[in-house]
């Protein structure tokens, strides 16, 4: 090749065919066609990645929204939140609330078509407990007969309190009675798995084509970063019901970007509404906005080893009055959330929240009030509290931290410096209580009772991150654990919110509120406090 | 040619392990661990988690634990997507990122020197401040605002092009990634080849060139083109590997499931070996396109062969 020539491929002129070649690879760069139009094909907007679909290693309610498709377990819930039967069609609970027998439907069918069996819970529920398992969340089974001994080490899986009576008779033994056992039972952690095909297998059962599963769909195609896409399982149970063919959760991390794809047609539902985008939303697709209460509180916590916020009860409750939660709620959020003036939500089930004495007061009072408590607790104009106020970097939780600074400084003088740290970093801080004096964090409930918001108070609880200490608030909660009869024992947890109430180890301030995007196509959809929507109760209308 | 590149990639070798070395102290530094959340796991499951991941080691354990995994090809596993190891997730991105980042550096290519040219050649005309103008909005315009301005139009409002990667199957779910990632590389060439050219346009064989009678299209065709071209060849290396990390936003915006991603994602879920292994790819990627573009320059220059 001369220079001339070689210079010539690089002129200005050269370039042209250049860009036919980029349009010719961009077009090579496209995969095959769309799938198939005669399917029904439902889109959801997931969230961020589904860290696993082990049933054992996955803790996300993005991961769980994928495992309810994919698998089954004892009991599931109605679109509404109703507990309802499952893969067992009945159960009988001893009277001492002790031991739980379920009946196994005898049509249920793993994805290859053999029998789900009561030995594929026994082995699921000796593999979650196991620990090489090392998995990270066993809430569900920690009250099954002899769990914490073998999660400890010191027994093996198989002393586990569960036991296949026949193959459709499946037993579990507790160690004390849990009235919300049964709700224990939805979690995807209690789902059997196929147990040939992961000890055959190993981590490789869960690749498509390979993992074998229970519920309504089976994967057919998982792209890490993209997309689960699941399809129907023929063997199912209640197949014939199923309207849903196929159904692709979208990795939707970045919750302005999932709802440009919802407003793009590219999905049914989306996870989240962004908070900059709610109002617009609201007045434009009012149809498609859904929002219902949700079972999770945001609050601030004080780090009760600190001398400012340690046996002084009448500061902390001057700082919780001082704050204006409609103006957070209403205001700074606007979604849809509550002023929180109790520590468990409206909505739980078979309870009646608390609410803080000073609930129904104006704010005028409220404010007197605080003030006068301040003083009474050693501070005033001559003596004023600086205090500081650490939450993890986000839009939100600098908006409210500003609004809570602007409330103490204007209720109470309280000068407050804002402190934003990145989440682990905070959790960090947190736990080990050195330097932290009043930090943001939120409480989801796991399970629809007030024992799964009252329990983190306990003395002894990791995740106590206040360090909490009421001997009397303990003795209510083991009063209301000892209890069979529902009514007492909502008795004794309202005396134990009561009492919490009263000491505010935090300042719960708003409820939160399950917002999503949901397709006028979509039907069948049902508001829950938990916000699961299991793809299977849905159904997608024929395109206008 | 061959020993020069054997003994670059040699050299190499100890740049990454120090690489991966600091990379290990900083990440194992960082407050707070993997398995750490609002609900605080109780002390038994924590240990049996940790024994899992041999978190239960001391530093220097773990540190040797893992050189001898990667010397081995194995990148550990992930302590966030359990059910993929470190490599598995790297492997399956690494193609999505490729692709992207190339066809943007070829659309930055082809546009960043066509306008450059134009712009060199009708110098302090009106093309040429549009041109210089246009690449100046391109380099100062953040594509976490550019990219997600696209989807509004071309997606949302137009419905011309789809909104995310996975919106389509086709190959115009490629086009807005690779715009707002060509896009300041586009910019940043266009106002390299011209500044470059109108360097070389005014040197003495150029003149000369002139002098002789030879037309302007001709003097860039044969003798000026290429000398001209040789910044910008340095300049490759840097932006394809601005191009690799700088997919981030654009991979979150479109939801593009490349590498890019667990750059942010693996930090802030503390997944250890994931920003390692991250770390480990970038690095490398970096050393290579750096040997890459030591060897276009000496293929193109041959004052650097010589020597």
């Amino acid at each position: 090749m001369t220079t001339s020539t070689h210079i010539k491929r690089f002129s200005a002129r050269g370039l042209l065919p250049a860009w036919f070649f980029l349009a010719l690879l961009l077009v090579a760069c496209g995969d095959s066609g769309p799938p198939s139009v005669q399917e029904s094909v439902l889109r959801r907007g997931n969230g961020a990645e589904p860290e696993s679909l082990d049933m054992h290693n996955a803790i996300s309610t993005e991961a769980g929204d994928v495992q309810r498709d994919l698998g089954e377990g004892l009991l599931g819930f109605s679109p509404t939140g109703e507990l309802r039967a499952a893969a067992a069609e009945r159960w009988v609970i001893s009277d001492d609330g002790l031991e739980y027998t379920f009946s196994l439907r005898p049509e249920a069918r793993w994805s290859n078509g053999e029998p789900v069996t009561a030995a594929d819970f026994v082995y699921s529920f000796r593999r979650l407990v196991d620990p090489a398992t090392a998995a990270l969340y066993l809430i569900s089974v920690t009250n099954i007969e002899n769990a914490d001994k073998i999660i400890a080490g010191e027994l093996s899986p198989g002393a586990l309190g569960v036991a296949a009576v026949s193959t459709h008779e499946f037993r579990i033994r507790l160690n004390s009675p849990v009235p919300y056992f049964l709700s224990l039972l939805t979690h995807p952690s209690t789902f059997p798995l196929h147990r040939a095909s992961v000890e055959r297998l190993g981590d490789e059962h869960l690749r498509a084509g390979n993992l074998v599963s229970n519920g309504a769909y089976k994967l057919q195609e998982r792209q890490v970063g993209s997309h689960v896409e699941l399809v129907r399982n023929e063997y199912y149970w209640d197949n014939e019901n199923t309207k849903i063919d196929r159904v692709v959760h979208y990795v939707t991390p970045e919750p302005m970007a999932e709802l440009n794809r919802f407003r793009a047609g590219e999905l049914d539902m989306t996870r989240t509404i962004p908070p900059e985008s709610f109002v617009q939303m609201k007045d434009e697709r009012p149809d498609e906005v859904r929002t219902s209460p949700s079972l999770a509180v945001y609050y601030y916590g004080f780090n009760l080893t600190k001398p400012s916020f340690r046996d002084n009860p009448k500061l902390r409750q001057a700082l919780s009055m001082a704050i204006d939660r409609e103006t957070i709620a209403d205001e700074v959020m606007g979604r849809g959330e509550t002023a929180a003036y109790g520590w468990v939500p409206d909505g739980t089930a078979n309870y009646q929240p608390r609410r803080f004495s000073y609930a129904d007061m104006s704010r005028k009072e409220r404010h007197h009030t605080a003030r006068q408590l301040y003083r009474e607790a050693g501070f005033g104009e001559n003596n004023p509290l600086t205090i500081e106020v650490r939450f993890n970097t986000s839009n939100v939780h600098q908006r409210i931290a500003a609004s809570v600074q602007a409330m103490w400084k204007e209720v109470l003088g309280i000068g407050t410096v804002l402190i934003n740290e990145e989440f682990h970093v905070l959790l960090a801080n947190v736990e080990q209580k050195d330097i932290t004096q009043v930090f943001r964090l939120n409480w989801s409930g796991e399970y629809n009772d007030a024992h799964t918001f009252l329990s983190m108070f306990e003395s002894d609880n990791p995740s106590n991150l206040t360090a909490y200490q009421s001997v009397e608030y303990d003795s209510l909660m083991d009063r209301a654990a000892a209890q069979t009869d529902p009514d007492r024992r909502k008795v004794f947890l309202a005396e134990a919110e009561g009492l919490l109430l009263n000491d505010h180890p935090a300042i719960p301030i708003y409820f939160y509120v399950n917002k999503s995007m949901v397709s006028k196509r979509v039907q069948g959809w049902g508001d829950n406090v938990l916000n699961y929507h299991y793809s299977q109760h849905l159904s997608l209308a024929a395109e206008e | 040619m061959l020993r020069y590149a054997f003994a670059r990639i040699l050299g190499a070798i100890p740049t990454l392990l120090l690489v991966i070395a600091i990379a290990f102290l900083m990440v194992h530094a960082a407050p707070g661990g993997p398995f750490d959340s609002e609900r605080v796991l109780p002390p038994d499951i924590k240990e049996n988690i940790e024994r899992a991941y041999h978190l239960d080691e001391t530093l220097p354990q773990q540190f040797y634990r893992y050189i001898k995994g990667v010397v081995r090809g194995d990148l550990g596993p992930s302590y966030r997507y359990r059910d993929f190891s470190v490599s598995e997730l790297i492997a399956g991105a690494i193609p999505v990122t490729m692709r992207i980042g190339a066809l943007a550096i070829l659309l930055a290519l082809i546009v960043g020197i066509s306008a450059g040219l134009i712009a060199a050649l009708r110098r302090n005309t009106v093309l040429d401040r549009l041109v210089t103008g246009i690449a100046m909005i391109g380099i100062s315009v953040p594509v976490f605002v550019f990219a997600p301005l696209m989807v509004l139009v071309f997606a949302v409002t137009l419905k011309w092009l789809p909104a995310s990667y996975t919106g389509s199957d086709g190959a115009d779910r490629l086009l807005l990634p690779v715009i707002a990632l060509a896009m300041p590389q586009i910019a940043f060439i266009a106002r390299l080849t011209r500044a470059s050219l109108i360097d070389v346009m005014n040197s003495d064989y150029v003149r000369t060139a002139k002098a002789q009678g030879l037309k302007t299209l001709s003097i860039v065709r044969y003798h000026a083109f290429r000398p001209a071209m040789l910044p910008l060849i340095s300049y490759l290396g840097p932006a394809f590997a601005a191009v690799l990390t700088g997919s981030v936003v654009v991979e979150h915006v479109f939801g593009v499931p490349g590498v890019g991603r667990f750059l942010i994602t693996a930090s802030a879920n503390r997944d250890y070996t994931l920003v390692l292994g991250i770390t480990v790819f970038y690095a490398a990627m970096v050393v290579f396109l750096n040997l890459v573009v030591d060897l276009l320059y000496a293929f193109v220059d041959p004052r650097v062969r010589t020597r």
